[in-house]
């Protein structure tokens, strides 16, 4: 049998073989710790699969830089031909189409960065460096921590764990326990907290590990931090930002992934981002931290890796309320945000084979809403396709499609089709998790329907 | 205390316990490779150096009992006597998944198990496993309803909630802390006020005690205490116990905030180990019939890995379907 390389995370594409603890003939049993694995994140060990004789060590130790899934020692187990192995040979059909699933998600990620280097630098000669979503949201807080000495970071694992993300990475070292720190798992009160400190003048930047979890404070922030500016007859406002990833990760299931953007922009009181880039994460999130009001900030976990230009002078900002147009065109126009902008582009290529050139906006900020670049692209290309990530009944999306056609009504050639996710919860299994998203196939066909092209 | 313990449990039922406990470990061996080889995604908790307290309260549980827990749940539900096949198929998302591959490692359930998830919201279950006692009590039922809580976990605040709903309504619960030391990357005295957590059911009239969790014969003395105490007052209780997680928090865990001496020290405390000497030593089963034992574990396991590689992905339908009754 062969012992593979494991991949000990979803991401780890390599690892080093820091030490075999095992010599070749050497007996071991299953669950024996084997060797020590070096990753990007951490040092792991790699345990025994079997019982059975370490018959060869392929990989020395020192040697870096492995590919995950390659053969690294053979083990001899009892009973078993040379070269049958449990783990690698176990290649069954239905694994087939998990490879296509992944691969398409993938690309929908990598078309990204050209698209948004190629993005017309707002207003200024900025002194750019490609960094990633990741880098992009460290920065923006790092630098307004520095300005500001009433901007502090909260939420779990945000300061010794450098992040559960690792989005906080070094902040604990910069600033200090005083102003990062690591609370319980105890989002009601910590948020509550934090409200509190933002009432008496402070800043605080409150990380849900994932805003799944948000849901444990909701009551806060819509009762206490939406609402307080107006029953207090405009005396006390909440400058704070609530951010963490939104939307589904990667297999996480029902509980961990779901779209928050419907849920927060209903609220009268809250300001919504969601940016789709490393770029804009930056520019709006150091808005969001200077903007006197709370500010619900939807970061995407799939997207922390992603990379883009960004200035990195502190004094660039995006502002809250403002779309992008990411591509120019007169056929029809197709809004997303967040991931959902990495699924059109995706299906750019083939929107392009079929003679049609989209306007492709990315609305960055949900609330505000930035109804004039709509508005005036929707009068030219007079055909609307909206695609998001979240649930489609009583959405975002479904108030969008509402305005457009309350406001461009005698500009519409076609219905304003929106592309949502399914009315299910997320389900598990990598194959139906792809389809309870919004697909390539369901953004084309919608792009044709409105077009007149099937 | 081995006498004690032998009055109670026969030296077959001693070996069921050890047999018990192997699997969890062997089924979670398997899981984190094929987490490796690529077979399962998102997240996957392993409960290895756990074993002892999930066996301890499962030789006092009757079998109407009712059990709920966090994510960290494969031993819980393997416990509960579901066939591992499942429960490896549902890791690896397929058809023949306990959840038929819709809920993960997270969420697994079996009402004919008596086993009510597998939820993944830290404290959730708490409150959850209150209404469990409470639709006991409903129904004269004697029943015990049993909730594991993470010590990372202990400071929610509806756990809170529940230990005052759960004394106030005389419910029959058992509170089980699953003190591991550390929530994530936070070492329990980094989330946690005052001293023991089992404390904090105690403020409200919940009686319960601190043990070693790593002793499957500690676990079970104080699971029955516990379940007489149940049965004779009317009111819940709550054991806090002193356990350790070998692995990391889930699969993609840097274990910056812990030392590898710390973790060697621990492993020298294997509950698995200690249950074993104990058995040949204290009650001289001869060690043929536990290796007899380990090796049809492992071939179970190996059975239990290609059922969860050859079952097929759910139909595509299942998409749509067990949204509503
Ligand atoms: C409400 C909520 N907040 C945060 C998380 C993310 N999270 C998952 S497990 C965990 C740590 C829990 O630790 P503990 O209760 O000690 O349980 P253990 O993992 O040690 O079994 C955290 C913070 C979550 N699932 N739910
Ligand atoms: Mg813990």
């Amino acid at each position: 049998m062969n012992i593979l390389l494991p991949a000990l995370s979803p991401t780890m594409e390599q690892g080093n073989l820091v030490k075999w603890l095992v010599k070749e003939g050497q007996q071991v049993n299953s669950g024996d710790i084997l060797a020590e694995i070096e990753t990007d994140k951490a040092t792991m060990e790699l345990d025994s699969p079997d019982d059975g004789i370490i018959q060869k060590i392929i990989v020395e130790e020192g040697t870096e830089n492995i590919p995950v899934n390659s053969p690294i020692a053979v083990l001899k187990v009892e009973g078993e031909d040379e070269d049958s192995s449990s783990i690698s040979i176990v290649e069954e059909k239905s694994t087939k189409n998990h490879a296509n699933i992944s691969n398409d998600i993938k690309s929908t990620s990598v078309s990204m960065s050209s698209i948004f280097n190629n993005q017309v630098a707002d207003d200024k000669n900025w002194t750019e460096i490609e960094i990633t979503m990741r880098e992009a949201l460290n920065n923006a807080i790092a630098e307004e921590m520095e300005l500001d000495e009433d901007v502090f970071l909260l939420g779990e694992e945000v300061a010794e764990y450098d992040g559960a993300y690792k989005v906080t990475q070094g902040l604990l070292d910069k600033f200090g326990s005083k102003r990062v720190l690591d609370t319980p798992i105890s989002e009601h009160g910590f948020t509550g907290l934090a409200i509190g400190a933002a009432m008496a003048g402070l800043k605080p930047i409150c990380e849900f590990m994932t805003f799944n979890f948000s849901m444990q404070a909701i009551d806060q922030i819509i009762n206490s931090a939406a609402k307080s500016l107006y029953m207090s007859g405009g005396e006390i406002n909440v400058p704070i930002v609530f951010r963490g990833p939104n939307g589904a990760a990667a297999r996480v299931a029902a509980q961990h992934s779901q779209c928050f953007v419907s849920w927060y922009s209903h609220i009268p009181g809250l300001i919504v981002v969601a940016p789709s880039n490393a770029r804009d994460a930056k520019g709006l999130l150091k808005s969001s931290i200077r903007n006197p009001n709370p500010v619900i900030f939807l970061e995407h976990e799939l997207l922390y890796k992603e990379k883009a230009n960004v200035p990195s002078e502190n004094d660039f900002l995006i502002p809250l309320g403002k779309a992008n147009v990411i591509n120019e065109g007169s056929d029809l126009t197709i809004i997303g945000f967040s991931m959902s902008v990495h699924r059109i582009l995706s299906v750019l290529p083939e929107i392009q084979k079929l003679g049609l050139s989209p306007d492709i906006i990315d609305l960055r900020s949900i609330k505000p809403l930035d109804e004039e670049c709509i508005y005036q692209s929707v009068k030219k290309t007079n055909r609307v396709v909206i695609v998001e990530d979240g649930w489609g009944n009583t959405s975002f999306g479904s108030h969008l499609s509402y305005l457009i056609q309350s406001n461009c009504f005698d500009y519409l050639d076609s219905e304003i089709i929106k592309v949502s996710g399914k009315d299910v919860p997320m389900p598990y299994a990598e194959n139906l998790e792809a389809l309870a998203l919004p697909t390539k196939e369901e953004i084309l066909s919608a792009v044709k329907k409105v077009t007149y092209k099937n | 205390m081995a006498k004690k313990i032998s009055n109670s449990f026969s030296n077959k039922e001693l070996l069921g316990f050890y047999e018990k406990m192997f699997l969890i470990r062997k089924f979670e061996e398997k899981a984190g490779q094929l987490y490796g080889a690529g077979k399962i995604g998102g997240f996957c908790h392993l409960y290895i150096g756990q074993e002892a307290v999930v066996t301890g309260i499962l030789s006092s549980i009757q079998s109407e009992d009712t059990v709920v827990t966090s994510y960290r749940d494969h031993g819980h539900i393997l416990a509960r006597g579901v066939d591992p096949k499942y429960v490896m198929a549902e890791l690896t998302g397929r058809k023949d998944g306990i959840s038929k591959g819709k809920g993960g490692s997270m969420h697994m359930f079996s009402k004919a198990n008596r086993f009510y998830g597998g939820h993944g919201i830290v404290g959730a279950q708490v409150p959850i496993g209150v209404g469990l006692a409470f639709a006991h009590k409903y129904r004269n039922e004697k029943k015990i309803s049993r909730v594991y809580v993470g010590d990372g976990a202990m400071s929610n605040g509806q756990v809170f909630e529940a230990f005052n709903l759960a004394s106030l309504w005389s419910l029959p619960v058992l509170f089980i802390i699953e003190n591991n030391r550390y929530g994530m990357g936070t070492a329990v005295n980094r989330s946690a006020a005052g001293k023991d957590l089992y404390e904090r059911a105690t403020v409200f009239g919940v009686e319960g005690e601190k043990i070693n969790g790593m002793d499957f014969f500690e676990v079970s003395q104080a699971a029955i205490r516990a379940r007489d105490h149940i049965y004779e007052n009317s009111m819940p209780y709550v054991i806090e116990m002193d356990t350790y997680r070998y692995r990391g928090h889930s699969m993609s865990d840097p274990a910056t905030y812990r030392t590898k001496n710390e973790v060697n020290e621990m492993k020298s405390n294997d509950p698995l180990i200690s249950m074993k000497n104990k058995l040949m030593k204290d009650f001289k089963i001869k060690e043929d019939e536990i290796t007899d034992i380990e090796a049809s574990i492992k071939k179970q396991i190996k059975e239990v890995e290609k059922f969860s590689l050859e079952s097929p992905l759910p139909e595509l339908n299942e998409l749509f379907t067990e949204v509503y009754l």
